[in-house]
């Protein structure tokens, strides 16, 4: 049988299976099963056609959900101009999560040293330099600066639809925390009536697309994994505040859920930063919600298993019609 | 001793509040007047620097940077704390 069993303690727990023998995780089994591949790196994987089929319905069914809502379609690639990340403030509360693009900016000794290093197993990257690109940390970011390059927010502001391949550094054997993912996610720019507006908006459709699709749920306050001790005040600050609710379902353990939808008011935090102003030439507030397409995936993996023409038939229904 | 005078002079060194600082009542709200929560870890980490002490997990939060009087407080509770 290759379908996870029910999601009970007893498989959370992945106790042995038999004297000796360690019951494999479900990352084992994702890997088993060819729905994830291996490149020897944590959190850095292939996918399969069909773990690929789950992603794009998801993708699908978001459109669906927010289609007439008249959002711009904008994608960016996966990097992002160093520039606009080093204003973005990114670093000042997730430097841990940063990936910057380096490349070789040595001479032909320098390369011929590298070549050197690389057969001899040793450190081969002094000659390599950051590039203007760094990695985009989330789907929204390079969106901020060109809004606000057209100018003033028109009156009612504006809304946005992007997915981007993003990374984050934080190597982990949970399958729901990869290095490299895809986020989707809508932005919401205009006056905080407006953006917390569309904030209540999404809650409520996110919570019912969850659980049409026959998953558990929970939304809860949440906060950034900022960094360092200024990050737990960033955090308790941000949760003072009511600025960030996750849609939690369990999938590595009922204790641990896993964050697979944000729900996000910035304030005028990118206003500010990026000069992006209303209608009326106030400071233009901002709200964005994210959908983690590979762990809602792994969600319906985990709790309907592994054998995608054995989900549920409503669920097959909702992601493929 | 934290000193009023000691605490603006910190809070100076902040972007949004140095213009600000010689009209600063003790019980103005520093975030009403434009203080960000980036501002307020600056602000907390100067006055461990100048202070020599070292806020608890517990007082990391706006609250305790919220006035100048606040601020005057809970300095001088630590400092104490850490004379004892």
């Amino acid at each position: 049988m290759d379908s996870l069993p029910a999601f009970d303690t007893d498989a959370i727990a992945e106790g042995p299976a038999g004297p000796g023998t360690p019951a494999p995780t479900f990352l084992d089994r994702l890997f088993d099963a060819g729905l994830l591949v291996r490149t020897g790196v944590d959190g850095l994987y292939g996918r399969s056609g069909a773990f690929e089929s789950v992603v794009e319905a998801l993708d699908r069914l978001v459109s669906r959900l927010g289609g007439a809502d008249g959002a711009e379609v904008m994608r960016f690639p996966p990097g992002m101009s160093r520039k606009t990340f080093e204003r973005s403030g990114y670093l000042k509360g997730f430097p841990h999560l940063a990936g910057t693009v380096h490349s070789f900016c040595g001479n032909e000794a320098d390369h011929a040293r590298l070549l050197a290093c690389v057969e001899a197993g040793k450190d081969w990257t002094e000659k390599q330099e950051a590039t203007d690109i760094v990695l985009t940390p989330a789907a929204c970011y390079p969106l901020y600066p060109t809004a606000a390059a057209r100018g003033p927010l028109p009156q009612g502001g504006l809304l946005f639809d992007l997915q981007s391949y993003c990374f984050r550094h934080e190597p982990s054997l949970e399958p729901t925390r990869m290095q490299l993912f895809r986020m989707r996610e809508y932005v919401r720019m205009g006056s905080p009536d407006e953006v917390l507006a569309f904030r209540e908006q999404w809650l409520d459709r996110g919570t019912k697309m969850m659980a049409g699709l026959g998953l558990p749920l929970a939304v809860d306050l949440a906060n950034d994994p900022f960094f360092g001790r200024a990050g737990k005040m960033l955090a308790n600050n941000q949760r003072n505040q009511n600025l960030k609710f996750e849609l939690n379902v369990p999938v590595n353990s009922v204790e641990k859920p896993t964050a697979c939808l944000s729900f996000n008011y910035h304030q005028d935090h990118f206003g500010t930063t990026w000069g992006l102003t209303q209608a009326d030439g106030s400071v233009a507030h901002t709200a964005c919600v994210g959908f983690g397409l590979e762990r809602i995936t792994l969600a319906l993996l985990r709790h309907h298993g592994l054998d995608l023409a054995r989900w549920p038939a409503d669920v097959r229904a909702t992601l493929w019609g | 001793m934290v000193s009023d005078e000691v605490i603006k002079d910190i809070l100076r060194q902040n972007e949004a509040m140095s213009g600000l600082v010689d009209t600063l009542g003790e019980n103005d709200d520093l975030f009403e007047k434009g203080l960000d929560s980036f501002g307020s870890v600056q602000l907390m980490l100067a006055l461990e620097e100048r202070f020599e002490v070292e806020f608890p997990d517990s007082l990391l939060n706006r609250r305790s940077f919220s006035s100048i009087r606040t601020i005057r407080e809970t300095v001088t509770k630590l400092t104490v704390g850490a004379a004892a």
